[in-house]
């Protein structure tokens, strides 16, 4: 026993000394922790060092040293809002299309372009050449104060301020100076500032883009897991020269490129899952990289979206919009759980959470019906955008699909939908007036369209294919799910499901000729049973 | 007591009753993953099945050495003889307690009937399970084979029909097991090897 404690106190000993040595050591020639994954410390730089009084002011220093940014982004569809779809020839992007959730950005540009890479894109003579009119900070800013209020064109608050104008509510103003000095990468945050709200709320038009994607855990993102792999939106949507990957306007929708690999050129697009996974990604069972020849990743390994807490809409009914109260004034109703489904100003709304998709063949079309389209049949759906795509062209896979319906205003004369002015504090502004004429006579007046007067509702659609919120592996879809009558994929033509499928004459004759040899025994042996009593 | 004669051997019951069971086994699996019914759920419905086919095809690597080894194949060569004799017999004799025309041996352990039945097995319904059953197993390697034109569903419903027909015999089979010189002497010469006539 004195040997043992003499042991320990020897190693005691030891081990001060050798604490004492190595933390001089760290004192003398460690290097400095590491603050950032950058080179650079933006705070410390003296273009930086000085107040800001607006974001224009901002871009202009950004561009001293990034001379090339503006320019880049100038390229973009985060800047132009436009996109000529290649194959239908249509042109898209957010200044011509429409949608039904808040319809359109024509007449609504100061509330709209809130999301605006930009400042200052009032209205429809916005100049779209202006280096400076470029926001570097609403995709880099770290601080997370930095915010873009509808109304104001894309400016940020940076003195406190009235707004609306004589409502008596002041938005103080942020720190833009600060901001400015802390910028840095993208992050889910800066992304989702807009696109987690997209459709005017938080998991409105997405389904698998809200708040809760900002520091999501592994079940409901296994990539983004915030205290895991902790991805990005960047790390999948790999950026270059400011132009981000990915698109909902010409979608990969089977890509047969395989992983990507340093040194390799890879030209197909970087945000699918394949251009890491690789086209056999299941490595335990051949039978599930077989499916994969045929189905979206997305289907099996996203079995449900708006799961992070936030509801989704799924139907946004423009037609019941208008009612007021006793008083005069507007209303809102909201469902047990607190959640607005009717506004006077919006119409009536349904929505869920933990939706199960609709599932669709996809090759990558998408396709419009543009403001210009005349609608061919005013009873039935009109289709605002649809996906191509069928189990024979060789291009398609099924996807899990968020499929968005609604009601919105059109016009029967002219036989178009229209787009109304709906935000705005003046004379026909429909979430002011509730007034629909009115409000699409200046909404088309705006986007240069013709308008009867006439007002009348169309049901329309829109399909949002699902590829966010990506489930760990143990919750993808059992096989039972589309392995069975009435399955996720009852609707789905052109493949052979076993469970699902079954040839009727065979399976009628099958259980006949089963029946048949069983009625016969049974037959045959009652006759023996019978004349052996007999006997 | 009649006399008693040895026809089936240790190998050749032991081959019948785990074949039998696997069989059974795969019916009730098989027509699960048909979409028949909810038992297993169907994955477990595949995984069960697929390891029961290997099971049975280890199986069957022993039994086709032993017929061919030890000559019991022979007994699986159809003949025409007495087959009308059989016949009269399950229809009409049958029911006046005529005597079973058929006396087993361990030369010629089936009836002509028997013989023609299991050979159409052997030769119809097991080739048209097994090849669809391969080729349902090894779906994700058919555009390696150049099967690329191969539909899935042509393989599943030929898979199907075999069941079909599988189930027919073994629903018949099961009875017939009642019609020996007794109603237990086939099954207790299966048990035990030893049938008495």
């Amino acid at each position: 026993m004195g040997l043992n404690s003499l042991r320990q106190a020897a190693g005691l000993c030891l081990a001060g000394l050798l604490c004492l040595f190595s933390a001089n050591t760290v004192a003398a020639d460690a290097p400095r922790p590491l603050k950032l994954t950058t080179t650079a410390d933006h705070s410390k730089f003296k273009e930086l060092q000085r107040e800001f009084q607006s974001g224009p002011d901002v871009t202009k220093a950004c561009l001293s040293c990034h001379t090339e940014a503006a320019g880049q982004i100038h390229r973009t569809k985060h800047w132009k809002w436009e996109f000529l779809n290649p194959v239908s020839g249509q042109t898209l992007g957010k200044k011509s299309v429409l949608n039904n959730f808040c319809i359109s950005v024509a007449s609504n540009y100061s509330a709209c372009t809130s999301c605006h890479v930009g400042y200052g894109w009032k209205d429809a003579s916005f100049d779209f050449s202006v280096e400076e009119n470029v926001d570097c900070l609403v995709c880099h800013d770290t601080t997370g104060i930095y915010k873009k209020p509808p109304g104001l064109a894309g400016n940020p608050v940076v003195k406190d301020t009235e707004l609306p104008p004589g409502s008596g509510k002041i938005v103080k103003g942020i720190d833009i100076t600060k901001v400015a000095q802390k910028v840095g990468k993208s992050s889910r945050d800066t992304c989702g500032s807009c696109h987690f709200f997209g459709g005017g709320g938080d998991g409105v038009k997405h389904g698998d883009l809200d708040s809760s994607m900002a520091a999501p855990d592994k079940e409901l993102d296994v990539h983004m897991d915030a205290t895991g792999l902790d991805f990005t939106c960047a790390t999948c949507h790999k950026t270059s020269s400011h132009d981000v990957a990915g698109s909902r306007y010409t979608p990969t929708a089977m890509d047969k490129e395989g992983a990507h690999v340093r040194g390799k050129e890879d030209k197909s697009n970087p945000a699918t899952c394949v251009s890491c996974h690789d086209n056999t990604p299941h490595k335990k069972d051949e039978r599930l990289n077989q499916h994969a020849t045929k189905l979206a990743c997305q289907t099996c390994h996203i079995p449900e979206f708006a799961r992070g807490g936030v509801a989704t809409k799924m139907s946004w009914d423009w037609s019941k919009a208008g009612e007021r109260d006793a008083e005069g004034k507007q209303i809102t109703r909201k469902d047990a759980k607190g959640r607005i489904i009717y506004e006077s100003r919006k119409g009536a709304f349904e929505l869920g959470e933990n939706v199960r998709p609709e599932y669709f063949w996809f090759n990558g079309d998408v396709n419009y019906t543009l403001v210009t389209d005349k609608i061919d049949k005013p009873d039935g759906v009109t289709r605002i955008n649809w996906l191509g795509g069928s189990p024979t062209d060789g291009k398609s896979m099924i996807w899990p699909v968020k499929v968005f319906r609604g009601s919105q205003p059109y016009d029967p004369e002219n036989k178009t939908l229209v787009k109304p002015h709906t935000a705005g504090n003046d004379d026909t502004g429909y979430w002011k007036n509730l007034v629909w004429d009115k409000a699409i006579e200046t909404g088309m007046k705006d986007a240069g369209l013709p308008f009867s007067g006439k007002v009348d509702f169309v049901k329309t659609e829109m399909f949002w294919p699902i590829t966010h919120m990506v489930a760990p592996k143990e919750k993808a879809l059992a096989c039972s799910e589309c392995h069975s009558k009435n399955g996720r994929l009852a609707g789905i033509q052109g493949v052979y499901i076993p469970g699902r499928d079954a040839n009727p004459l065979v399976d009628r004759l099958g259980w006949g000729i089963a029946l048949l040899s069983l009625i016969g025994s049974l037959g045959h042996g009652l006759m023996r049973f019978a004349a052996r009593r007999k006997h | 007591m009649g006399e008693r004669v040895y026809i089936f051997k240790g190998f050749e019951r032991f081959w019948h009753w785990a074949q039998a069971g696997l069989i059974m086994f795969m019916m009730l699996t098989g027509f699960e993953i048909h979409g028949s019914y909810a038992n297993f759920g169907f994955e477990r419905a595949v995984n069960y099945h697929t390891i029961a086919a290997w099971t049975l095809v280890g199986l069957w690597v022993f039994a086709i050495f032993w017929h061919l080894t030890t000559g019991e194949w022979r007994h699986y060569i159809p003949t025409t003889e007495k087959v009308l004799v059989m016949a009269r017999y399950y229809s009409s004799g049958i029911f006046r307690h005529e005597p079973h025309p058929f006396k087993p041996s361990q030369l010629n352990k089936h009836n002509p009937l028997q013989r023609l039945t299991y050979l159409g097995v052997l030769l119809f319904i097991s080739p048209l399970i097994w090849i669809t059953g391969w080729l349902y197993l090894f779906h994700a390697d058919w555009l390696a084979w150049g099967l690329s034109s191969l539909r899935l569903e042509w393989v599943a419903t030929g898979h199907t029909i075999g069941a079909f027909l599988m189930l027919a015999f073994f629903v018949s089979h099961i009875y017939l097991v009642t019609t020996g010189h007794t109603a237990t002497a086939h099954i207790k010469a299966m048990i035990t090897g030893w049938e008495e006539s």
